[in-house]
Formats: C-alpha cells, sequence, structure tokens
C-alpha cells in the first residue's frame, strides 16, 4: 500500500559484513554459518538485508539482542561504518533522491552535522570529555558553519538549559559529570543544528533507574516539542514501550519481525520475539 | 444509516510457539456497524471479546477475514490491509479505545494526558489547554488531581481520564473494553451519563460489558459470545 506521507528517512536494503566472505558463506545464506558468524572464513554478517523508512514526527524502535546488529546498524547510519551495500535516502537533503552511502565523505559530513544527531550508548565516544560542555556543542555547531561566538554562546546555553543542565556548569568538562549528565550533554549536542532526525543507541543503558527516566522524560518532551523523528535503539522493551510508535525486532543481523509498537509487545509473532516479550519483567 | 464498520469473517488465533501451543480466539465472526449505533458484545471471559476490539484497533494482527472501516482521512478502507502509519493515524484522529487498565506515560500528570491527546491531532496549544480543563471538569476530576500523576488514582478516577482522553479527541468510532468493571455504582452512573452523552453527540461504539444489566439499558444491539463464534 503506497503511504500518504513521505518518510524522512528510507534505508533499503542495506547489509553490512565485517570480513570478505568466502565460497562457503556467500552472501551470507549458507548454511555453515553459525548464527551471522561464518566458520570457515569468520566472516560476521552484522546487518543483513535490512529496510525501513522512518515518518514524520515518528519514533521507531529497534530492539533485538546483543550481538543483533542493532548498533552497527545506527553506526552506518552515521557513517561511523562503511555499508557492504544498500541505500539509505533523506528528505531534508536533495529531495531525498541521493542515495547516502554514495555521496562523497564531504557531503557525508554535512549530513552528518545538519541533518542528523546522534547519541551513543558510550559518552566516551559522542563527546570530548576534556573539553567544556559548552564547548562540546560549540564544536558541533561550528561544524555545521557557525562562526559568532555569542551566537552559540547563546544557542549552547539555551541547549544544556533545555537537557537540564544547570546554567553555572555549562563550562565545566562532561568529565566531572555523572553518566546521566553525559547522556544529557550528548543529547543536546546531538540537538544543536536543529536535525530533523535523532539516532539514539542505548542512551539508557547502564544508568540507575531514576537517572534513565529523566532521560527519557527529556527525549519524549524533545520530540513532542521540536517534532523530530526518532530511531531508538534499546534491548530494553520497557523504554521501547514507553516511546517507540512503531518497532522492528532485530536478530542476528536480520529485521524478523515489525508492527506497531504495542502489536510487537501483545501479539508477536516470531518466535523469538515472543520469546523476548516473554522474558519481560 | 451509512455503514461505519464491518467486520467480515475475522478469525485469530494464536501460535505460541515456545508453548508448542495453537489458541484460537475468534472464529468467522460478522459484525456491522452504522453510524451513530451503540452496539454492545457479551460473553463470558475467554470468549473472544476483547480479541475483536484488540483487531479493529490493530493491537492484534489480523490473519483471517476483513475488517473494513469507513475512514474521513482514508474512505473505505481495510484494516487488515492498513499499513502501521495508517493505523497510527486512524488512532490518533478517528478511534479511540478504553480498556479498563489506564495505560499512560509514567510521570505524566492528568491535564498533560489530555493535553497531549488533543495536541496530536495538530491543534493549538491554548486550544489544548482550554478544552482539557474544560473535559476534566466535565468528568468532574477533582482539580486537585489534575497536576498528579494517574498512577496514585483510584480505579474509578483512572477510568474516568481514560475516558476523557479518548472523548476528548470526538473520535468517530469509540471502543469500550469494559469500561466498568471493577467500578462502584457511583461510578458506574458517571460512565453510563458519560456514554449516554456521547450517544447523543453521534459517536458510534462497540463495547463490551460484563455488567449486563448496565449494558442493556443502553446498547441498541447487542451480539452475544460464547467460545470465539456468536451464539
Amino acid at each position: 500500500m503506497t503511504e500518504f506521507e513521505v518518510p524522512v528517512l528510507s534505508v533499503k536494503n542495506l547489509n553490512k559484513q565485517f570480513g570478505l566472505g568466502c565460497p562457503h558463506c556467500k552472501n551470507g545464506e549458507s548454511e555453515t554459518l553459525v548464527k551471522n558468524y561464518c566458520q570457515v572464513c569468520g566472516t560476521v554478517y552484522a546487518c543483513r538485508d535490512v529496510s525501513f523508512d522512518v515518518f514524520p514526527g515518528e519514533v521507531l524502535g529497534i530492539v533485538g539482542e546483543s550481538g543483533s546488529g542493532k548498533s552497527t546498524l545506527m553506526q552506518c547510519l552515521y557513517f561511523d561504518q562503511d555499508v557492504t551495500d544498500g541505500e539509505a535516502f533523506v528528505s531534508a537533503y536533495e529531495n531525498g533522491e541521493k542515495n547516502l552511502f554514495q555521496e562523497s565523505s564531504q557531503q557525508q559530513r554535512y549530513i552528518r552535522n545538519h541533518i542528523m544527531g546522534k547519541v551513543y550508548q558510550n559518552p566516551l565516544l559522542g563527546l570530548r570529555m576534556n573539553f567544556s560542555s559548552i564547548g562540546n556543542i560549540a564544536e558541533k555547531l561550528i561544524a555545521a558553519g557557525s562562526n559568532h561566538v555569542g551566537m552559540m554562546e547563546g544557542r549552547g546555553t539555551e541547549l544544556l538549559n533545555k537537557v537540564n543542565i544547570p546554567v553555572h556548569r555549562r563550562k565545566e568538562a562532561p568529565k566531572k559529570f555523572s553518566g546521566g549528565m553525559q547522556q544529557r550533554v550528548q543529547i543536546a549536542k546531538a540537538l544543536s543544528n536543529n536535525p530533523p532526525l535523532l539516532l539514539l543507541d542505548e542512551v539508557t543503558t547502564g544508568l540507575d533507574l531514576s537517572v534513565q527516566a529523566s532521560v527519557l522524560d527529556l527525549i519524549k518532551s524533545l520530540q513532542r516539542e521540536l517534532n523530530i523523528s526518532i530511531v531508538l535503539v534499546s534491548h530494553d522493551l520497557g523504554v521501547i514501550r514507553m516511546l517507540a510508535d512503531r518497532t522492528l525486532v532485530m536478530l542476528e543481523g536480520k529485521v524478523i519481525e515489525e508492527g506497531l509498537t504495542d502489536q510487537i509487545l501483545e501479539d508477536p509473532q516470531h518466535p523469538y520475539t515472543q520469546q523476548l516479550v516473554h522474558s519481560l519483567l | 444509516m451509512e455503514t461505519l464498520l464491518e467486520i467480515k469473517d475475522l478469525s485469530k488465533s494464536f501460535d505460541l510457539h515456545n508453548l508448542g501451543k495453537h489458541i484460537r480466539a475468534v472464529s468467522h465472526v460478522d459484525i456491522q456497524l452504522n453510524e451513530g449505533e451503540f452496539v454492545g458484545i457479551t460473553g463470558k471471559s475467554g470468549s473472544g471479546k476483547s480479541t475483536i476490539l484488540k483487531c479493529i484497533y490493530g493491537a492484534y494482527r489480523i490473519q483471517q477475514g476483513g475488517i473494513w472501516y469507513h475512514s474521513k482521512k482514508f474512505g473505505r478502507i481495510n484494516l487488515a490491509d492498513a499499513s502501521e502509519r495508517q493505523m497510527l493515524y486512524l488512532r490518533k484522529h478517528e478511534i479511540g479505545y478504553v480498556s479498563q487498565f489506564l495505560n499512560v506515560m509514567p510521570r505524566t500528570t492528568a491535564r498533560q494526558l489530555v493535553q497531549q491527546a488533543i495536541l496530536e491531532m495538530g491543534e493549538s496549544k491554548s486550544f489544548a489547554e482550554k478544552e482539557t480543563e474544560k473535559i476534566l471538569a466535565h468528568f468532574e476530576l477533582d482539580q486537585e488531581l489534575w497536576d498528579s500523576y494517574p498512577t496514585t488514582f483510584s480505579g474509578g478516577e483512572k477510568l474516568r481520564l481514560n475516558i476523557a482522553r479518548a472523548m476528548v479527541k470526538k473520535p468517530r468510532l469509540l471502543l469500550l473494553d469494559e469500561p466498568t468493571a471493577s467500578l462502584d455504582h457511583d461510578s458506574k452512573m458517571k460512565v453510563k451519563l458519560l456514554i449516554e452523552q456521547l450517544m447523543n453527540e453521534g459517536t458510534t461504539m462497540l463495547g463490551i460489558f460484563h455488567d449486563l444489566e448496565f449494558m442493556n439499558h443502553l446498547v441498541n444491539r447487542e451480539y452475544n459470545m460464547q467460545n470465539g463464534v456468536f451464539s
């Protein structure tokens, strides 16, 4: 059925393998594979033929166990990794007509800085721990072409305020902050250029419950306020239930099931999804 | 009168792979619902009543049969073929669902909850604020509860909030999943008044009730279910 809306992000047949493959595991479909690993040549098929759309203002959840390919997928989308093959189109870039993975690294940098924001599970990857918090935001603003110090200071303060980092601590380095605060600085940084698309990779994993709650509330309120589209990767079904409109379930690099989040939780079809849902506390 | 919803030969079963079980919940069900009608479904628990409502709302996947709904936005549409985004649109704008349990975001106040329901439909913030106060007052929810979390509410208060949230959108089709279960007499009467008011406003409703006496006074027609089929 044709959609009545235009997707913000459209991913088609994304494949990512680590290793060259061999005659035994050609195309990742051979029976010699153990899960998504080839025992003969050691190739890992991290993402296999992944396709999905993200629509304006929606939160798309991606669940799956560790090693299912969720983070690799996010890394590919943010150009942290090169894809093996596949296509991705973003409506805010060239009318959604150009495959992002085929663009030059310069253009990819442009897309990263203007159209996407990403928050990593590990703040070390998303932040410069020794820079000031506001300096971290300025870095992203400068990357997108800002050069007015006063303006950047204003925007940085506004963003840190939005994520509840006290103004008087804005010049402190994230290394002095707690895990939850670091995640909030990351979120502020990711939002700095008003991207239409936010990639969140296990942002609440490892945080204690009350801090996790404050980060989740922040994400929800930002999403409502800015009507930003979010791809949310998590292995925590509670987080998915609270935030995601629609959900993909990944296993061994493949999308095995997708649906409305309550469909996934109340009427799971695939044996793995059923097992996952029934494991929910 | 025009048909708003037509369920044809709906069957639904569950395969529980890990238990090696196949459970048949509903078999070959047909329902027709005209605009402005209030139709009730009765039957013992486990007879498959909720399954029908969940199939309409899209919480369960429709595997066999069709559910044709006359949408304002999409025209006549088979919900079994509707895309996920279309379903989300219909939930936001046209089809409401009230269950006996209030499923809400944690740490969201009653006021925010209702406001969000209005904002989802694309209304302005000031309109949402005004409308929220109106409906909370209308549902006789104590003012001091407006800015507290629904998890602390009593069963009756939760339910009224739940209906308020669904009603404020003025849905074309409202699904009621045992909304009066576990309510005391007074609360039931309040819900009854609200339902009557919705009927007067022309809302089409499909409801499940345990309390037959309560239901018989309200519905235009009723279906009785036994073991997943209409008797």
